[in-house]
């Protein structure tokens, strides 16, 4: 058991970078054994956040990306077909409660809501997991803890949690860092100089304040550290922004040219 | 060469001009003096031949008097050969009934020529001129033109300002539609051509160059947003209208103003100055504030518009040092010493050369005094923001120290001082005291609370195949709601056809909805579905108990069909059906009634209008139902008093229609036309043109995604209906048999 627990564990300190007091407030969650919910827009940091804290906290961590085609067997385990006859095989939710991990499950509303529900008993007082089909009751271990991310902004009707499942977790709102913050972020993960990054975040920020007027999403964290990483090979800047952060966000050809001027404007200079 | 002071050259060339009118004795001096540094010996001589004649033309002293002052400017611009050409073109005009133009032309020549500085482009706008004239001076009885173009003078003074928005080729497009358009019309040509008609500027509005800001408001909402997150309204002001004074872009509380066009300019291109201009006022909102005016003079006032602008760009730039390109390309770069202190008031011109500076300092300066300027500018703003007061006292101080006793002198030197992209400032000052004729205190005036009887016009294009151009807010649509009549009118309708909608509602049953829609966990299925077969064989192997239902189908599942009926209800609809005892108009009114009630079974959005035209200007678009009104007594009241008059004016209609449907959230939008006649109307001489109009429009639909479809009631329709719809239409012979046709119609549409 202890070597797949090896398997998850995290051997390389992924860089976080705290932005207010959340690594304490999850740690105290983490004691307490609570599950927890993590909100917020794509590419701002979400899994790196589970990522880091499952490192500092030294336990394994299994994550699942989840879709909509995803059903209730594919977290608990299920029965495999073998030439002569059938195997069991745990599914990633049974696998954390049994060797203690932390259990991610990101994008947890891309699931359909049917399929959430199996995670009920795992997170209340009983913290245990019921294998109906091979009937057997797993009784969770005592470092095991559940985390769900989602990203409310393209919230549907149709893709939303249930109340009884979001009311079984505490919860962590995420946003894009503040704009010195995010700098710095990017210029640690990638090694580019601090006034192009600081440039980026820029770009990022004429890119958010678009949200809702043509853009679903702003410009993530994640595509400005793409474009460092652009930039830091050596790409003309110019090029690096509009493909890293305005070709894979839009089609709408007004915005791409909103966006390459803002572009210019910022690193016309540079 | 001979000397124009001398005097007896001078009465050599009176003598050779062998006129007597004394008016030209006063200038003729001067001109000569004038013609004799620009022209050659041989275009002077030319130039006296010509002024000859032009004197013994008998049109008066005024042709030649503008001839002699105006043709060495001319000639110096596009060349003396031209004067040929011109002559050619005056002779002609001379000839036929318009010599009256003369005086405009030669008037309005030398601002033309400055436009159009080659001899092709002059031969081109003087042939264009000709054209104009030929095509509108009229005659009676044929053979001679006897009546002179109503619009010939007024197209020479206008020609200038038009050149100033037009390119050459846009102006032959503009005087072209006018000729087409009002050649029998003198009143309106006359309009058209002093550019006071609606259309005149509409077509000019679409030929002008460079970038319309109603083209680029999205991208430039969007800049706004991006980069200063603001947002406000952007309001175009005309700039060719205004010809007395060139408007600045400002802001206020309602929004902020640009110009309606901006060419390329110093390698900006338009959409760019836009972006300047933005930038600017942006900065200004972000880093000004108001300070009180009434005690700086207008010298002093100015002075501080000078540093703010520098300081709020200079704040811009640090921000988005890219905008400095722009920025540097679009300020003025005066040169030093181009303004004489002795004769000018050099103010402005001393403050442009200190805003260049600021806004790009210069590797080495000049004047000592300018550099230490920009440094305590730039001290300032080394540690801060700065503020706008600071910016006032720094200002009062550079006006003290550099004051000239010749900055009060009246002549103020304007060249290289105008920085285009910057606004006026008028947000900056606020004033203690309100001048005289302020009345901004008074409350506002209540708005008149009239009814409205109907709605204002909304205007559409219409198409003209002989050009093949669109004409701009051609047609004045009016939509207004249908009056009301009986309700029970339409129920016994359905009453008297109550078999027919019993067959209805078989058909209706049997329509299927439109989406696919998987159905897993069948017992019974088109489909193994392989997911939850498997699922069952583990479970079969595992001992427990298989689930069964391992098969999945399709099903299809909600209709999203929206529909507007749009109904002819010209006076033809009034005859007696062939075959029947009813009119056209009855059968048509019990088809429509067992159509809308047959969609309302089916629970599709449906929007009923009918429309007839009494010319262009009065396109009459009546509204019977709405797509979210019920079938109800309101709209059946409607549609029981159905009436029909006047004319078809089709391609408005289907536009206006479109312009509701369009907005519709639905899949598939459907376009129904029920007509009994091809498009035509009284103002309309050319059979063909409504037709090609129709067509067009129906092209401009499917563009919009709008499946548009005709019911011809007319059993000789097919010559015209397929140029208008192509296969898109059915006739309908046997007219008695409407009601029962049309809905099956639909319903074989959607299904």
């Amino acid at each position: 058991m202890s070597d797949k627990a090896e398997t998850y564990r995290i051997t390389q300190a992924p860089f976080y970078q705290q932005q207010s007091n959340e690594v304490a407030l999850y740690e105290a969650a983490y004691n307490a054994k609570l599950p927890v919910m993590v909100k917020g827009p794509t590419g701002c940091g979400k899994s790196r956040f589970v990522e880091y804290m499952a490192f500092k906290l030294g336990k394994p961590l299994i994550t699942v990306a989840c879709n909509e085609d995803m059903t209730a067997s594919d977290l608990v385990g299920r029965y495999l077909l073998e030439a002569n006859g059938t195997r069991w095989l745990d599914g990633p939710l049974a696998t954390a409660a049994r060797i203690g991990a932390i259990c991610y499950l990101d994008e947890i509303v891309e699931a359909r809501q049917d399929t959430t529900v199996v995670i009920h008993p795992l997170t209340d007082h009983r913290r245990q997991l019921p294998l109906d089909k091979k009937g057997e009751l797993i009784q969770a271990h005592p470092d095991f803890q559940l985390v769900i991310s989602y990203n409310p902004g393209y919230q549907s009707l149709m893709k939303d949690l249930k109340q009884s499942t979001k009311q079984r977790f505490v919860g962590f709102d995420f946003d894009y860092p503040a704009a010195d913050l995010e700098a710095s972020i990017i210029a640690t993960e990638t090694g580019v100089n601090l006034a192009d990054a600081v440039r980026l975040v820029k770009v990022g920020t004429a890119a958010r304040a678009l949200k809702g007027h043509g853009l679903d999403e702003g410009i993530s964290t994640r595509l400005l550290v793409y474009a460092a990483t652009l930039i830091k090979a050596e790409v003309d800047p110019l090029d690096a922004c509009r493909m890293a952060l305005v070709r894979p966000i839009t089609d709408d050809a007004d915005i791409r040219a909103t966006l390459d001027h803002a572009i210019d404007a910022v690193f016309g200079d540079a | 060469m001979a000397h124009p002071s001398d005097p007896e050259q001078l009465q050599a060339w009176r003598a050779q001009l062998a006129c007597a009118f004394a008016s030209i004795d006063g200038i003729f001096a001067d001109c000569m003096a004038d013609a004799s540094v620009k022209l050659s010996a041989q275009g002077l001589e030319d130039f006296l031949e010509q002024a000859r004649f032009l004197g013994k033309m008998g049109r008066g002293a005024e042709p030649v008097l503008i001839f002699l002052q105006e043709w060495p400017t001319i000639a110096t611009l596009v060349g003396e050969d031209t004067l040929d050409a011109v002559m050619v073109a005056i002779k002609r005009i001379n000839k036929s009934p318009n010599s009256k133009a003369i005086v405009p032309l030669l008037q309005s020549l030398a601002a033309v020529s400055r436009r159009l500085p080659t001899p092709a482009q002059l031969q081109h706008y003087l042939d264009l001129s000709l054209q104009l004239m030929d095509r509108t001076s009229t005659s009676i009885h044929g053979i001679h033109k006897s009546y002179p173009s109503p619009s010939l003078a007024t197209f020479f003074e206008t020609a200038p300002r038009l050149l100033d928005v037009l390119s050459l080729q846009g102006l032959a497009n503009w005087v072209t539609y006018g000729m087409r358009n009002y050649a029998h019309h003198p009143e309106q040509q006359r309009e058209f051509f002093s550019l006071q008609g609606a259309d005149s500027r509409a077509v000019l509005q679409r030929e002008r160059h460079g970038t319309l800001l109603m083209d680029q408001t999205r991208a430039l909402d969007l800049t706004l947003r991006a980069l200063w997150q603001m947002s406000d309204v952007l309001v175009p002001y005309a700039t060719t209208f205004d010809v007395q004074r060139v408007p600045m872009p400002y802001f206020d509380a309602d929004g902020m103003r640009l110009p309606d066009v901006y060419d390329a300019r110093a390698g900006v291109s338009g959409l760019d100055r836009y972006r300047a201009a933005l930038a600017h006022m942006a900065a200004h909102r972000r880093w000004s504030t108001p300070i009180f005016a009434d005690n700086f003079s207008p010298a002093q006032r100015l002075a501080i518009e000078c540093f703010e602008d520098a300081r709020v760009e200079s704040l811009a730039l640090r921000q988005y040092p890219g905008l400095r390109r722009i920025f540097a390309a679009l300020h003025p770069d005066p040169k030093e010493g181009a303004c004489n202190p002795a004769t000018h008031s050099c103010l402005r011109h001393r403050l442009a050369m200190l805003s260049r500076a600021l806004l790009v300092p210069p590797t080495r300066f000049d004047r000592p005094q300018l550099q230490e300027w920009v440094q305590r500018f730039q001290a300032l703003l080394a540690q801060s923001v700065s503020s706008t007061a600071e910016m006032a006292s720094l200002a009062l101080s550079y006006l003290g120290k550099t004051r000239l006793q010749s900055d009060q002198l009246p002549d103020t030197w304007f060249a290289d001082t105008e920085v285009d992209y910057r606004d006026d400032n008028r947000h900056l000052w606020r004033f203690h005291e309100r001048p005289d004729d302020d009345e901004s205190d008074a409350p506002a005036q209540p708005p008149p609370e009239q009814e409205i009887p109907k709605l204002p016009p909304r205007h559409y294009p219409e198409w003209d195949y002989t050009s093949q151009t669109l004409r701009p807010d051609w047609v004045s649509l009016y939509e207004r709601l249908h009056p009301s009549g009986n309700a029970g009118d339409v129920d016994a309708l359905l009453a008297k056809h109550a078999a027919l909608s019993k067959r209805l509602k078989r058909l209706l049953d049997l329509l299927k909805p439109q989406d696919k829609v998987r159905l897993r966990f069948q017992e019974d299925g088109s489909e193994l579905d392989l997911d939850v077969a498997i699922r069952a064989l583990i479970d079969l192997k595992s001992g427990n108990r298989p689930d069964v239902r391992v098969n999945m189908s399709h099903t299809t599942d909600g209709r999203s069909i929206a529909t507007t009926l749009l109904l002819d209800l010209s006076e033809s609809l009034n005859e007696k059906a062939r075959g029947a005892q009813q009119t056209v108009l009855q059968l048509s009114q019990e088809a429509v009634s067992l159509l809308a009630w047959a969609v309302q079974q089916l629970g599709d959005p449906l929007a009923i209008a009918g429309f007839h035209s009494n010319t262009r200007h009065d396109v009459r678009y009546l509204h019977l139902k709405g797509f979210n009104e019920p079938w109800n007594d309101t709209v059946k009241a409607r549609l029981a008093a159905m009436q029909a008059a006047y004319s078809t004016r089709m391609g408005a209609a289907l536009r206006h229609a479109a312009h509701s449907l369009v907005s519709q959230a639905a899949d598939k939008k459907l376009l129904l036309v029920l007509t009994d006649g091809q498009p035509a109307d009284i103002d309309v001489k050319d059979e063909q043109l409504l037709i090609e109009d129709a067509k067009e429009a129906v092209k401009e639909l499917d563009h919009q995604g709008i499946f548009s479809y005709c019911i011809n009631l007319d059993a000789s329709a097919d010559a015209y209906v397929s140029t208008i719809f192509g296969q898109r239409y059915t006739v309908i012979d046997n007219i008695a048999r409407l009601p029962e046709q049309l809905p099956r119609l639909f319903m074989a549409l959607t299904r």
